[in-house]
């Protein structure tokens, strides 16, 4: 209120697209969550009040353990230490508000309005607290910065290279914050469904706005905690290691002395930080391992539901559990998963850029949600959270990407009851895609209209030929495909466009299609498994993009390069 | 602006359909089922539910024709015995054909957009801010009513009066009178500005009284209006009477359940303090502490007000304006202000008012607000106070952050916006909120105060069973101090221009 007329358009922007994101977020709590009424088992919202219920009765040693108090087929914990820390702290306070809401044994599928407020107030509270300023951090502090050594840099070149007319700068950081924070996967998965992800991302988020900036060590205990509070960010561990590993290697004109500190350095905060958070369960083996053994549980198979990964979609053709058996098929799974990791990290390790940094998470994470052994239709998130902090760079593209990750867990929310809510979040999503890419194509244009003039630019590039009556049909084709050659890049930019409708258009008609069809009685599983085959195609596809895009980045100099300056 | 905001609202009003509503859902649904399954005679005498149909005809054909399209959704809504029937079907048919009746009222927006000066604050910020208007989705979307069709026909009527079309501006005006009732509070505006600037001549003469024009002109007016009352009430015809006693209940009390903040809250308030200070002069022993939450109220020391005084307490006071605007020159904006001025006097002094009435005054002043300085101030105070005064509507406890975030955002966007369009100074701006005083400005941050003292002090302290009406007495009686400085600011403001 103070200083309001000092604050410019930007962050009131900001500021508004946050108190939008959070009323959506409150909106959407009103509507049920996984397992409501469904007896005996319920869902994921009954397991996380069941840790509380175990983690504030029971010692902290039984907690993984298998005992008359904590039968572990209900529901048994299955996250890592922070997780069950976390419920804890969460369970008293629940057991203060209302000690039904924890009480052992009894309190097993307690249901209740004023219940229902209390989980969802404390996933909002964690959104609060973590992935929401994450988010805003992430965009004014790296992609800001960038933006702003990216527009002084074109001044300097304005003169020398003609500009296209379709070049796109980074775009508008402040745009993008309300569009990372409006995302509806995110909002329906934590908010809707129930679960805590948000935290686990928000703290990862964190992470690799620390690597940006170079502070290894923080990244290192931040990326340990977001680790430990679930096991699947495991999906973004490569990167982070091959990264730092990087950093250790002596630059020219370092000793190798000081890259075996920095190593050292790094090995030690992750030991300390593991130590740290694992106390109660280190200095006891079999306990230590029935808790590791909790996190991984190998026998479950290789996919649960219908998951829009190569495993799934191929069953349609051919049936893998016949031919293999479990532990064949986890071999199966580690060896494609690595191969499909192996170019963007080796990339990453050898030629490292910070910009490369996030490109690298993207694909190590789709590659094991494509490839990898026990993935949920939930572990989408994993890869759509760096393809938000990517957005900036490649809009369209990016976009495209979220849109097919929300519409790739479809089955998951027809299951949960959450449509309308669906409908409501991604309509409003498109629709503020729709106005922000209008908005700051008319800033780069100077025009009054925004998507309309970059089609006309389009145009003019490819089709606008000197017209005269003197031409024939064939020759004009001609022309036109010379000019197309000319201007490859436009061609391109016209094809992604006309693609990303049509898929769109696809995901709409099929949506709607599993809503009114009764599919035929041979087949239940028909349109999800249609939904999550169509969505496996982009994902392959979005892999292969990503993998280019990063490989053809070249390496970052900046580093060596000060050094330099420096010693001579 | 006005396809992207409207977009962008009807989504948030598609995720709050799973949100509470209160007992107007049953109206409305019990209305549906007798439109739907009673012959036209019976609609006005039906009683198997408590919710008899209290909406003039108009409204009744309105809910017939929604009846058909429920037929597709679920038939059990449709059955008159189905007393409190919330199938999810239900639940979803009644709150979709809110949110798709509301594109009237978006028409309605565009309407008034385009009869106003051309500039951005027409094309950017007034559509935003008539079409997010938090208090039409507080009351419509959670709490429940058909309020957006209404405001629709009122805007659509306005802006017929901003282009000149008086004729098809009485039209409407009629057809919404037709609908919901209420809106007589809003009459004495229109009848003045039509019989002075569409029936009589630029200047007043004795002359003119007799003048062709006015008879022709009083003549058409009259018609119109003549014709769709007949129209509405023709198939009823022999059972008027019946129907204008379900139409005017007098036997509901001073003020509704939680007291509007108006002057009689005020009065209450007063009443309350009174008695508590001096027991001894209670003579009724009737006026005890939980009063205020039954319908009849009786007062313990101040005299008891009969709805006689009422209405002619606010005839007095409505006509004052009402003679300026017939002396005024012809300037539709002036009848805007007058409008605001008659729903505004209505609403502090009349009998049994609802706090959702308020909005009658917020909608036409935000228009207002866009193109003058002084209407943006007291448009900001009101709106910002009249949207705060509709929470304890909204009182699940799963509501709390919806409420306060939509209040929150469109206060927030209203302030940020009104101050760029009037460019306030920005050397003295540091210590208010734009286009605020200092003491406005204290008062309106004292809402949050209130706000915390309501959910969370009020029980901390552990008052809640000594002293369950504290909370509501409290915010309504803060409220009203508000509405009564901006009502009075804005009586002299008119009467001084």
């Amino acid at each position: 209120m103070l200083m309001y007329c000092k604050i410019s358009s930007e962050i009131w922007l900001v500021f508004f697209g946050t108190l939008v994101a959070i009323l959506l977020r409150c909106c959407t709590m009103l509507h049920s969550y996984s397992g409501q009424g469904t007896p005996p088992m319920y869902g994921d919202y009954e397991a996380q009040r069941h840790w509380m219920e175990i983690t504030t009765n029971l010692p902290i040693r039984e907690w993984y353990q298998n005992s008359s108090n904590n039968n572990l087929e209900y529901w048994g914990l299955d996250y890592p230490p922070l997780t069950a820390y976390h419920m804890f702290i969460c369970g008293k306070i629940a057991g203060f508000i209302n000690a039904n809401f924890t009480d052992l044994y009894q309190s097993r599928g307690h249901e209740s309005e004023s219940h229902k407020l209390f989980m969802r107030t404390t996933v909002l509270l964690g959104d609060l607290v973590f992935y929401i300023p994450a988010v805003i951090l992430y965009y004014y502090f790296c992609v800001r910065l960038e933006k702003k050594r990216e527009d002084s840099a074109t001044m300097r070149t304005r003169k020398k290279s003609k500009k296209s007319v379709l070049d796109l700068k980074i775009f508008e950081p402040s745009l993008s914050v309300v569009l990372g924070l409006l995302y509806p996967g995110i909002i329906l998965i934590d908010h809707g469904h129930f679960q805590y992800n948000s935290i686990s991302l928000g703290l990862f988020i964190y992470a690799v706005i620390a690597i940006l900036y170079k502070r290894h060590i923080v990244a290192t205990v931040l990326f340990c905690l977001a680790l430990n509070y679930k096991q699947m960010e495991l999906y973004h561990s490569l990167p982070f290691f091959f990264y730092l590993l990087s950093t250790c290697v002596p630059k020219p004109g370092q000793t190798t002395l000081s890259g075996l500190v920095s190593l050292i350095k790094i090995g030690l905060t992750v030991l300390i930080t593991f130590t740290i958070i694992w106390l109660p369960w280190v200095f006891d083996p079999n306990n230590f391992l029935q808790v590791l053994h909790r996190q991984f549980p190998l026998a479950r198979g290789v996919f649960e539901d219908k998951v829009s990964n190569v495993w799934c979609s191929l069953n349609v053709l051919f049936k893998f559990k016949t031919v293999f058996n479990n532990h064949q098929m986890m071999r199966v799974c580690l060896f494609s998963t690595l191969s499909a990791i192996l170019p963007s990290n080796v990339d990453l390790f050898l030629r490292p850029s910070r910009k490369k940094f996030v490109l690298a998470l993207i694909n190590t994470s789709l590659a094991f949600f494509l490839f990898s052994y026990q993935v949920h239709e939930k572990s989408i998130l994993l890869v759509a959270v760096p393809v938000l902090l990517y957005f900036p760079y490649a809009p369209f593209a990016c976009f495209w990407f979220l849109f097919v990750s929300v519409f790739s867990m479809t089955p998951l929310i027809v299951k949960d009851r959450l449509i309308i809510a669906f409908v409501a979040l991604v309509t409003f999503y498109i629709v503020s895609f729709r106005i922000s890419i209008e908005h700051s194509f008319k800033n780069t244009f100077n025009s009054n209209e925004g998507l309309l003039e970059y089609y006309r630019r389009l145009g003019v590039l490819l089709f606008n030929i000197e017209l005269s009556k003197k031409y024939k049909f064939s020759t004009m084709l001609m022309l036109i495909y010379n000019k197309m050659l000319q201007n490859r890049h436009a061609l391109y930019a016209l094809m992604l466009h006309v693609t990303i409708i049509v898929s769109l258009f696809n995901c709409i008609i099929l949506f709607c299609m599993s809503l009114v069809w009764q599919p035929p009685k041979r087949y239940p599983d028909l349109f999800p498994l249609i939904i999550s085959a169509y969505s496996c195609m982009h994902f392959v596809g979005f892999f292969i993009y990503f993998n280019v895009r990063q490989l053809s980045l070249p390496q970052e100099f900046e580093d060596i390069r000060n050094v330099k300056v420096k010693s001579s | 602006m006005i396809i992207a905001t409207t977009l962008l609202t009807s989504c948030v009003k598609l995720l709050l359909i799973p949100a509470y509503k209160s007992t107007d859902f049953e109206v409305h649904r019990n209305w549906l089922a007798i439109t739907h399954s009673l012959p036209i005679e019976k609609w006005y005498y039906e009683d198997t539910s408590e919710w008899t149909l209290d909406y003039p005809p108009l409204f009744a054909w309105f809910e017939y024709v929604l009846s058909h399209f429920a037929t597709y959704f679920d038939k059990g809504m449709l059955k008159i015995e189905n007393i409190n029937y919330d199938s999810d079907m239900t639940i979803l048919f009644q709150r979709l054909s809110v949110i798709l009746t509301d594109f009237l009222y978006i028409y309605g927006v565009h309407r008034v957009c385009n009869a106003l000066p051309k500039g951005w604050n027409r094309e950017m910020v007034l559509p935003v801010l008539l079409i997010t208007n938090c208090g039409l989705i507080m009351v419509d979307h959670i709490h429940f009513q058909y309020n957006g069709i209404m405001y629709g026909i009122l805007l659509i009527s306005i802006s017929d009066i901003l282009n000149g079309q008086h004729k098809w501006s009485a039209f409407w005006f009629t057809i919404l009178l037709n609908m919901k009732h209420i809106y007589l509070y809003l009459a004495p505006a229109y009848f003045i500005y039509l019989l002075r600037h569409y029936c009589l001549n630029k200047t007043l003469s004795f002359q003119s009284l007799f003048s062709q024009k006015l008879v022709k002109n009083l003549c058409e007016l009259g018609a119109i209006v003549l014709g769709v009352f007949t129209a509405s009430f023709l198939p009823f015809i022999y059972h008027i009477p019946q129907v204008l006693t379900r139409l005017f209940p007098f036997k509901r009390g001073l003020s509704h359940a939680y007291w509007a903040p108006n002057f009689w809250a005020l009065y209450n308030t007063i009443d309350k303090g009174l008695s508590i200070l001096n027991p001894k002069n209670i003579s009724n022993n009737r006026a005890s502490m939980t009063g205020g939450l039954v319908k009849e109220y009786s007062h313990a020391v101040l005299p008891t007000i009969s709805p006689i005084i009422t209405i002619s307490l606010t005839i007095a006071l409505t006509l004052p304006p009402m003679i300026k605007l017939f002396i005024l020159n012809k300037e539709p904006y002036d009848f805007l202000r007058c409008l605001v001025l008659s729903g505004l006097t209505s609403f502090l002094f009349g009998w049994h008012v609802h706090e959702k009435a308020i909005l009658m005054v917020i909608i036409p002043l935000c228009i207002l607000s866009v193109l003058n300085q002084k209407d943006a101030k007291i448009f900001l105070i009101l709106s910002t106070l009249g949207h705060y005064s509709l929470f304890p509507l909204l009182y699940p406890a799963s509501l709390t952050f919806v409420k306060v975030l939509v209040l929150l955002l469109y206060a927030c966007y209203a302030f940020y916006s009104l101050q760029k369009i009037h460019q306030v100074n920005k050397s003295n701006c540091s210590y208010t909120l734009p286009l605020l005083h200092f003491i406005e400005t204290v008062y309106l941050l004292g809402l949050v105060a209130v706000f915390l003292y309501e959910n969370l002090i009020h029980k901390l302290l552990g008052f809640e069973k000594k002293f369950p009406f504290l909370p509501l007495m409290f915010t309504s009686f803060y409220c009203s101090l508000g509405v009564i400085y901006c009502w009075a600011k804005y009586y002299l403001y008119f009467l001084k221009k």
